[in-house]
């Protein structure tokens, strides 16, 4: 990312002729490894460790039978991935149709966050009085606890003693009857909802925190030269941020792609079809099943998906900026 | 310079509706834990008929709260120090070091970002058991194996953020320690951290907000006895009575503390973040 990259230019090259003209290792040369030993250890114990097992398991017949001796589970191969690709199999039906409500709701959940947080950041670029209160406001959703914010709107969200419906039917008057927004194919746009709402702050923080850097002449000179304001943001505003934006809609899009907080709070045991995202299937089908080699398959599909659509991503993006 | 109508109008349009949009489910949040149970049962209203503080009483009798307020206040602190202390020295190495294996670094601080929990939940679950089996450490049902969970989820993201901090900080520094005999540790404690201050309140911030609001692990890994509140606000609904107006008056007393912190040092977070992620 754009940080490191700073790193990297700062010193690499003085460091690559240092590394060829000396031979002998300089005093000292340990200490960085040393510095960096305990951090690499956890992630190796608590991440790599436990992803490459992980991997592991999709190969093998782990199901409720051999969970306490896993150990002895057998090795069968490719079958676990298999299943889960075989579209005319209940399994793999389930996972596409999973995989195909998270790549919606990936998309207006990353999307509508960023034009909301883009429009918060333009809206409060300007000094005025009570801009510190708003710009306090719109990062509350981030400050509180994921759970806290997600339980409120499940509140909100009951058929019956829920705001949203009161609003709907008993405030404006809405003709029919009060619907379930949890349960059925409301729930995809409750859960849409509920995402946006936890995560727009985050992309309003990381843009205001860019926009401070761009100098506010630039736009006095644009204006000067007769542009408007949407034409300023375009042409201005925009390109500025573009380091920015690089790294924030990658973190967002996996972090909204693998979300499994939102639907897991939001709809507790029961798993409407409309909002079985993928992280919560790949969990229910799992938990629920006891079949975690299977479940360990569709995890490593998804993180194989993930991977490559990143890597498309970073490519495309260094690629225009060597061309620009 | 002048505003242009359009661009008041939008300004005004944007933060209206933005503000109700960020303010409803936290007033439904703070006026219904003020109501008693049968009106948070029947109707919604926006303007209770009666107010009340008995939820914000009651509610550490439904569930043992106070216990889950102290597991996560335990789970988060600890997590949070060993984190930042960890991020401090990776941090450190990462800014003022040329070394073999470096350029992974950046690499390595996204994919994680990429693993889906639930693919190293369960396997992790199994070690957390073999290791328990094997050595007689416990770690599922104790808050040991909470921390050292929660401490690896926010390091990546810590030690990008505490590099980008350090790589601020001028290398003349550096260079005039060395002269006066500092060696690379005591330039660290003496000079790298003192002016790095804002930095390290936002990567603590960021740390703390992380495993307290941790909801997958938690609902693993814990048992009785070291339950958080991530967990334990899940409870109020599984007995006969849904209690909301005890949930959200719990919800209330668990955001309270997180909120505030988080806003009185919000100007060092933007800082922080503006040091990792805006260059």
């Amino acid at each position: 990312m754009s940080a490191s990259t700073a790193v990297k230019n700062s010193g690499s090259a003085a460091g690559a002729a240092g590394r060829r003209a000396r031979k002998p290792r300089r005093a000292g040369w340990w200490l960085p490894y040393a510095l960096l030993a305990p951090a690499v250890i956890f992630e190796l114990v608590i991440h790599i460790v436990p992803m490459v097992t992980g991997i592991w398991m999709s190969f093998l017949k782990l199901t409720k039978m051999y969970i306490a001796n896993w150990g002895n589970a057998p090795f069968v191969g490719t079958k676990n991935y298999q299943v889960a690709l075989d579209f005319n199999s209940a399994v793999g039906m389930g996972l596409l149709k999973s995989f195909g409500i998270t790549v919606a709701f990936t998309i207006l959940v990353v999307g509508l966050s960023w034009l909301l947080g883009m429009a918060a950041a333009v809206a409060l670029q300007k000094v005025f009085p009570g801009r510190a209160v708003f710009r306090t406001l719109f990062l509350i959703p981030y400050a509180l606890p994921m759970y806290a914010g997600v339980i409120a709107w499940k509140f909100i969200l009951q058929k019956d003693n829920g705001a949203l419906n009161h609003l709907l039917f008993d405030n404006l008057g809405l003709p029919g009857d009060k619907p379930f927004w949890l349960i059925g194919d409301n729930a995809f746009f409750a859960v849409v909802i509920v995402a946006i709402w936890r995560l727009w702050p985050f992309a309003f923080l990381m843009l205001m925190a860019g926009l401070q850097s761009v100098p506010t002449d630039i736009y006095e000179a644009a204006s000067v030269d007769g542009a408007k304001p949407l034409r300023q943001w375009w042409a201005i505003t925009l390109p500025l941020l573009r380091p920015v934006n690089m790294s924030l809609v990658l973190v967002m899009f996996l972090w909204t792609f693998n979300d499994f907080n939102t639907p897991f709070v939001l709809f507790g045991g029961s798993q409407p079809p409309a909002g079985d995202l993928i992280s919560f299937h790949i969990y229910n089908a799992s938990f629920l099943t006891w079949n975690f080699g299977s479940g360990a398959a569709m995890s490593v599909l998804l993180l194989l998906f993930l991977s490559v659509v990143s890597g498309i991503y970073v490519l495309f993006m260094n690629r225009r900026k060597d061309n620009a | 310079m002048h505003d242009t109508t359009g661009t008041k109008v939008f300004r005004v349009i944007t933060i209206t509706a933005l503000s109700i949009f960020t303010i409803i489910p936290i007033y439904v949040m703070v006026i219904s834990g003020l109501k008693p149970l049968k009106d948070v049962q029947g109707a919604f209203s926006w303007w209770p008929e009666s107010l009340t503080i008995q939820p914000y009483i009651d509610m550490w009798k439904t569930v043992p709260l106070a216990d889950y307020f102290v597991n996560s206040v335990i789970v988060s602190v600890s997590a949070t120090l060993l984190s930042l202390i960890i991020a401090i020295f990776a941090a450190y190495a990462v800014s003022r070091y040329t070394f073999r294996g470096r350029s992974l670094f950046s690499g390595a601080v996204l994919s994680t970002q990429m693993l889906p929990g639930v693919l190293f939940l369960l396997p992790l679950f199994l070690i957390f058991v073999n290791i328990n089996t094997n050595f007689g450490v416990q770690l599922v049902g104790t808050r040991a194996g909470l921390i050292i969970t929660y401490l690896t989820f926010s390091l990546p993201f810590s030690i990008w953020m505490l590099a980008g901090y350090f790589n601020g900080i001028p290398r003349e520094l550096d260079e005039a320690a060395k002269v006066d005999g500092c060696g690379p540790m005591r330039t660290l404690f003496t000079i790298i951290l003192p002016t790095a201050r804002p930095g390290l309140v936002a990567v603590a911030i960021y740390s703390f907000m992380t495993s307290w609001g941790e909801v997958l692990f938690a609902s693993v890994m814990t048992t009785d006895a070291n339950r958080t509140l991530a967990v334990g606000l899940q409870l109020y609904s599984t007995q006969t009575n849904v209690y909301w107006n005890q949930i959200m008056a719990a919800s209330v007393v668990v955001s309270i503390p997180i909120v505030i912190g988080f806003l009185l040092l919000q100007k060092n977070f933007v800082a922080g973040l503006t040091a990792g992620a805006v260059k």
